[in-house]
């Protein structure tokens, strides 16, 4: 990869981690420039941004599918692959595969497998795989019921550096269930578990990361309860961090009316004060991380009866503009929407990315934050269109994404031959 | 007989608009009031026509009605096709257990060819709740919700209505519907379709609704929907006009959610102690099939005049051809009944 990557944004809006301003980016060798440093000799393009946002590229923290087409349409220039994959994640090789397969001009992060099989009772191999490019051990989409050995995995992660995500709801009180307990649930006749099964496993793994030392990012916290005890966990100076899916800021279980199962999630959704609590938690700094949870499925998953369908939605397309409605309404401003969908996650991640600063990598996207588009599962491109905005009108979209400086197309321009080639480089 | 009359004068019914505008029966959570009444109005003449000798009628001659169960039935199966054939329409069953849904067809494939073979309805009984709803969607004929999961079961509770309201016409109370009157709801609630569906028709009769069960087999926030919960069975009772028990599922008594069959008997069997909290003469009613000694005992099951099992059964037959007569008369062509739309497209004389 020796494409020639030095080039002059102008005339764009500057989303900077603490301001935002209309000024010129400059990106040498793939790399952000610091404001002022010389310019060196040698080809390098201008790029005229005038009434768009300049603005880092999405890191996607917790993606089940490596969907190039969806990443590139979303502006996501990286993306941490969740371990359940067919086979899990549990093995160096496979991690290692991973680490190389969307290079160079999509990034994927394997997340260990925390459990062989991802099945909560033995330790995977997480130190070698870290070696092969594993950026954090995550339990998957289910909880580790046995708090044993939970305690060990995260003293594991602790000692190698890096953080443990967690799906934080209580496997037994969930069993079975599909929908939160609730008037909704009660009506349909859907099994139901009671919201508190989040809580109750929130506040488990952080008493056990609090004796482990671990750092925790809980994937998804969707309840008042449990942002509660995050925010008063964070207060006391735990090493804490939560996210969640626009899903649970813009829909409440009132959505699965009609038994419409794109609406079937994991967690499912909640009800209207839970999704309230969501974006109080949003704005008070207590969820860190908006990430899509991007779960493409077909039609042999999702046109089924509520009950019987896969949980999961495609996220990654609608990522951006659905957090800019938290933008349009007022609940955070610019610099903190890319700090909650770029640099927070690549922080988490320990990668030099995410934000508009000096030294870090030049991933970038051009936004019009306020091009009007309808969602559509089946133009939208990408695996699967199975989201539940279907034919929503939204706005913002991001019209082109630079990975390490260079534009990438849907098709990944810059690939020769298999898409798919593990050959540009390592890790 | 007239097949077209548009309603019952007394029921309310806004003009311009069909009695029963709805193309499917899916759940009663989708009816109106006047449309309950509407169905029940209707199911009375069948209810007589199934008394005579001679119980046959032609008004569905030459239309091909599918029973497709994907869960077992004996009874809603038995009284669907009863239905079908005393309407002279001629009655497919379709059991899961027979058909390729055991070879991994999905849902939707099988409603796919369901609704290539012609069917004027389909009569399905589904073990998800929604699943029927979402076979609806795909096929071009009305479709009968015969139970999908824990959700509706809606010719149960009208079925159930009618049953009560002849009853209580026996003993010379008359009125169409049940203002003023205090049903209790027994048993598993959360599992139960026919609770939701009775929950939601006989509130819109009138009827004020207690549920009553532990409370490891009560929904959550069920008084959102109306009903005022019960854990005390006694309690429950104690002046109500109607008790309405539901059948225990054998699986729900293996400690998971009861601890055992013997102890549900105890704290929620229907006895004669217990019936006498009720108001004098409180009727009873189960939509069968019963364990008897479980949630209800053989004395009561079996009580003249009081348990309503059997007029159940009876009633539920007509419900039925009610049902499947008034949804195919847009395909049959009945003055009135217009395209589907739901408007009168033409005028009926």
């Amino acid at each position: 990869m020796n494409a020639p990557s030095s080039a002059l944004f102008a005339g764009g809006t500057l989303v900077l981690p603490d301001r935002v301003e209309t000024g010129m980016l400059r990106i040498e060798d793939g790399v952000i420039a610091a404001p002022g440093s010389a310019e060196r000799d040698g080809p390098c393009t201008r790029i005229d941004a005038a009434g768009l946002l300049v603005a880092p590229a999405i890191v996607d923290l917790g993606v089940f599918a490596v969907d190039r087409a969806a990443f590139h349409f979303g502006g996501i220039a990286r993306a941490a692959l969740m371990p359940d994959q067919d086979p899990p994640l549990d093995h160096p090789a496979r991690v290692n595969f991973i680490a190389k397969s969307g290079k160079p001009d999509l990034w994927i992060h394997p997340l260990a497998a925390a459990t062989r099989n991802l099945d909560g009772t033995a330790i995977a191999e997480l130190a070698l795989m870290r070696e092969a490019g594993a950026r954090a051990v995550a339990t998957g989409r289910r909880w580790i019921a046995d708090s044993a050995v939970m305690l060990r995995v995260m003293q594991y992660a602790a000692m190698l550096g890096q953080p443990v995500i967690t799906h934080a709801e209580d496997g037994f009180l969930t069993h079975g269930s599909v929908a939160t307990a609730g008037e909704m649930a009660t009506r349909l006749g859907l099994p139901a578990a009671p919201a508190a099964a989040e809580a109750l496993a929130v506040a488990r793994d952080l008493a056990l990361a609090r004796l482990a030392g671990a750092r925790l990012h809980l994937r998804q916290v969707t309840t008042r309860a449990a942002l509660d005890l995050v925010r008063a966990a964070k207060a006391q100076g735990q090493d804490v961090t939560a996210g969640v899916t626009p899903a649970h800021f813009m829909l409440s279980d009132l959505d699965i009316g009609g038994f419409r199962s794109f609406a079937r999630l994991s967690p499912p959704l909640r009800c209207e004060d839970d999704r309230q609590a969501v974006r109080e938690a949003i704005a008070d700094g207590t969820i860190d991380v908006i990430s899509s949870g991007h779960d493409p499925r077909g039609v042999e998953d999702k046109r089924l009866p509520f009950a019987d369908a896969a949980p999961g939605m495609a996220g990654a397309q609608t990522l951006l503009p659905l957090t800019m409605t938290l933008v349009r309404d007022g609940v955070i401003g610019l610099s903190r929407a890319f700090e909650l969908l770029a640099r927070a996650p690549a922080r988490i991640l320990g990668v030099n990315a995410g934000a508009l600063e000096p030294g870090f990598e030049a991933d970038l996207i051009l936004v019009d934050p306020d091009l009007p588009w309808i969602v559509s599962g089946e133009k939208m491109g990408g695996i699967a269109g199975n989201t539940p905005f279907d034919r929503q009108p939204v706005q913002g979209r991001a019209l082109a994404v630079y990975k390490g400086g260079v534009e990438v197309s849907a098709a990944g321009s810059r690939t020769r031959g298999n898409p798919r080639s593990v050959g540009s480089g390592g890790h | 007989m007239s097949t077209s009359d548009p309603a019952p004068a007394n029921t309310g019914f806004p003009t311009g608009r069909r009695a029963f505008p709805h193309r499917d029966l899916l759940a009663i959570a989708q009816l109106e009031r006047h449309e309950i009444l509407y169905v029940l109005h209707e199911a009375e003449r069948w209810l007589s026509f199934n008394r005579r000798a001679a119980k046959h009628n032609d008004v569905l001659a030459g239309l091909t009605v599918i029973n497709a169960f994907f869960e077992a039935s004996t009874r809603t199966l038995l009284s669907f096709e009863i239905a079908g054939k005393r309407l002279g329409a001629d009655m497919i069953n379709m059991h899961a257990a027979q058909s390729s849904v055991r070879k991994g067809e999905t849902l939707i494939d099988t409603a796919m060819t369901l609704n290539a073979m012609r069917a004027d309805a389909i009569v399905i009984r589904h073990g998800s709740s929604g699943a029927v709803a979402l076979i609806a969607d795909k096929v071009g004929c009305p479709v009968l919700n015969a139970g999908d999961g824990t959700h509706e079961h809606p010719t149960q509770a009208l079925l159930d209505a009618l049953t009560l309201r002849h009853a209580l016409r026996r003993r010379g109370e008359s009125g169409d519907d049940f203002t003023g009157m205090t049903v209790c709801i027994c048993g598993d609630i959360t599992h139960s379709r026919v609770a939701r569906s009775n929950l939601l028709c006989l509130q819109a009769l009138g009827a004020t609704v207690r549920v009553c069960a532990p409370p490891t087999l009560m929904p959550a926030q069920i008084a959102a929907m109306g009903a005022e919960p019960f854990h005390d069975f006694d309690a429950a009772l104690r002046g109500v006009d109607v008790v309405m028990m539901l059948r225990l599922q054998s699986e729900r008594m293996n400690g998971a959610l009861l601890p055992s069959a013997r102890e549900f008997h105890h704290l929620y069997g229907l006895n004669r102690r217990r019936l006498d909290l009720a108001a004098p003469g409180a009727l009873v009613m189960h939509p069968g099939p019963m364990n008897r000694g479980v949630e209800i005992d053989s004395d009561i099951a079996d009580l003249a005049e009081r348990s309503l099992v059997t007029r159940q059964v009876e009633t539920g037959v007509a419900v039925r051809m009610a049902c499947l007569e008034i949804l195919t008369r847009t395909a049959r062509g009945v003055g009135g009944w217009g395209d589907g739309s739901g408007t009168v497209a033409e005028a009926s004389s």
